[in-house]
């Protein structure tokens, strides 16, 4: 009996505390986690130590693939390195004040209009990958059949039809503005919930203590709000803009015409399954997530220091 | 007057919108015009396909694009009907897993005191800008090692866990009070019992959320079947619609391709519509603070 009592006292205690069922909830998700995101991101970081060709053991060499990425890959800081950054800011930074700007405007229309063009927004984010490949050759053919060529010429803005493909000038350009067609996603649908759930009598309050316009509103009212959620949708921002790749290598092959639309995704696969360069292509990825990382935490100061 | 400045989420249409509209329609057009486009040209005839200057719209819609792409997969060996039953089975078995694993750890890190609850919350919030292409060969090495080659596992268990899922559904998990799982506990329920009768019900729109998720992380991924399966039989639909997009360069495979792609698409947008007011209803919680 006493040591029912003890038993059940100590269960209470122990659900204050460190109660085991804990593990036994996050456990398989934990396990899932671990097996395959941690590990293989910890694996990422010792092979970039390696020199690894996916036959024969990996041998270290020490920092030798890093020092290679930064001093000697003149394909990575010519090409690879600047398609990146211009592709992250554009598509990363712009496809993020376009997303506000849009959920802003929605959100100023009533409720089922809003809902129908947000669903209209949102759609192309759904078709990522591959699905649409065939639908992007089509428009950007580089014959008259091209439905843009065909456009630009009856409409006399060009005489003779454009390789948009090929030409190095177009690649970046076009993948750019297929990323942007495709970054409003979930942080898209984060900003309208952010904007639609803001607390309705500062608008009120806002109105007597003299904010004239809608802009004025916008920036104290509505932003102060939902930082949360722009946080958030800078996150996902970030990870977008980073992460794609498959568009480029569709579109224009991996490598591209003249590495004009290479981005750092493209390289890795380039390095890691055309030439089986395992040991360097993992140096490019840990670049990669710490690039992410930084960007997000750059974004995190930006967002939280407004205050 | 001067109480007129309430304008988000107006009740009724008013002329101030008629300026937002002007805006936003183009824009809108813009976006649904590539879509708009490839409905059109699934349901395009050959003539059309092959009209010059090529056309927008489709005139006489037919289904030969759909019948084309039937025939297509079956003078390769694996008919279609093989990819579809793959891609629905690895869809089902990656979000059904991926849902229970995921609210059992956003309950967990939500409601559960334990040992170690910061620390894996903070490296899943980090995970969230975890970029799986970049560890595309460790995953690889692992999965080999494991003996996942060419088993459905290997679909499977590396879309499973989505650190921005958990993220979602905890940040509503810690919306249910406290009170009402101390007033289970002490009517005699045990943790199962909480998770599964106050905490599922309550969390059905972070659940419909990370569904839409999962399911578009799953549906349109080509990387398990191009590396970690060798079986064609094994592959998705997705990885076929692929293969054919590439063989395809000429204008006869365009249609054939418009109409695998729409095909693909469809079920998106049509889960996602479903789903929607759920998914706004969790966004409103999806902040980062």
């Amino acid at each position: 009996m006493t040591a029912n009592i003890r038993r059940k006292r100590s269960a209470i205690g122990r659900r204050e505390h460190n109660n085991p069922s804990g593990f036994l909830f996050a456990g398989p998700y934990a396990l899932i986690f671990l097996v395959f995101i941690l590990v293989p991101v910890l694996l990422a970081v010792i092979l970039s130590f390696t020199n690894f060709n996916a036959i024969q053991w990996p041998s270290w060499v020490g920092f030798l693939n890093y020092i290679t990425l930064l001093t000697s890959d003149e394909i990575f800081m010519q090409y690879v390195l600047p398609n990146t950054v211009i592709y992250a800011v554009v598509v990363g930074i712009g496809g993020y004040i376009l997303s506000f700007l849009l959920a802003w405007l929605l959100c100023n229309l009533t409720r089922g209009v809003r809902t129908v063009l947000a669903l209209i927004i949102y759609s192309p984010s759904l078709t990522t990958g591959v699905a649409m490949t065939v639908l992007w050759k089509v428009i950007f053919s580089g014959d008259q059949t091209g439905l843009l060529n065909s456009w630009l010429i009856s409409l006399g803005i060009i005489n003779e039809p454009i390789v948009w493909l090929v030409n190095t000038n177009y690649l970046l350009p076009i993948v750019i503005i297929i990323g942007l067609w495709s970054s409003m996603g979930i942080g898209f649908l984060a900003m309208i919930a952010g904007i639609a759930n803001s607390d309705e009598s500062l608008y009120e309050a806002g109105a007597i203590d003299g904010i004239s316009n809608r802009f004025q509103e916008m920036i104290y009212i509505t932003i102060p709000q939902m930082k949360p959620q722009m946080l958030f949708a800078a996150v996902m921002a970030v990870v977008n803009a980073f992460q794609n790749g498959t568009v480029s290598a569709l579109l224009t092959g991996n490598p591209s015409p003249g590495y004009a639309a290479q981005l750092i995704v493209n390289h890795i696969e380039d390095y890691g399954f055309m030439r089986y360069e395992m040991g360097y292509a993992a140096a490019v990825s840990v670049a990669l997530l710490l690039i992410v990382q930084i960007f997000s935490k750059a974004a995190n100061k930006l967002l939280t220091e407004k205050d | 007057m001067a109480l007129k400045g309430r304008h988000i989420n107006p009740k009724r249409f008013d002329r101030g919108q008629i300026k937002i509209l002007l805006i936003l329609l183009p824009l809108t057009l813009f976006m649904a015009l590539p879509i708009v486009f490839i409905i059109n040209h699934a349901f395009k005839p050959m003539e059309e396909l092959f009209a010059f200057p090529p056309t927008f719209f489709v005139r006489n819609p037919t289904l030969d694009n759909f019948t084309k792409l039937m025939k297509f997969s079956r003078s390769a060996g694996i008919p279609l009907s093989r990819y579809v039953f793959n891609s629905l089975a690895v869809t089902v078995l990656t979000v059904g897993l991926s849902l229970l694993l995921t609210t059992c750890a956003a309950f967990a890190f939500s409601k559960i005191k334990f040992r170690g609850r910061a620390l894996m919350l903070q490296i899943n919030q980090i995970a969230i800008m975890f970029v799986a292409t970049a560890v595309l060969i460790p995953r690889y090495m692992v999965i080999s090692r494991m003996g996942l080659i060419d088993t459905i596992f290997a679909h499977v268990l590396p879309l499973v866990a989505m650190p921005v899922a958990l993220f979602l559904v905890k940040q509503f998990v810690d919306q249910v009070p406290d009170s009402l799982i101390e007033a289970a506990h002490l009517d005699g329920a045990n943790d199962f019992q909480v998770y599964w009768q106050i905490i599922l019900p309550i969390i059905k729109p972070a659940i419909a959320t990370a569904m839409v998720l999962v399911f578009q992380q799953v549906w349109t991924n080509m990387e398990t079947s191009s590396y970690f399966i060798n079986d064609e039989s094994m592959k998705t639909m997705t990885f076929y619609m692929n293969t054919l997009v590439n063989a395809s360069n000429g204008v006869a495979g365009q249609g054939v391709s418009a109409a695998a792609s729409l095909i693909m698409f469809v079920p998106n947008l049509v889960l996602f519509i479903i789903c929607q007011s759920s998914v706004m209803n969790t966004m409103a919680t999806s902040g980062i603070k």
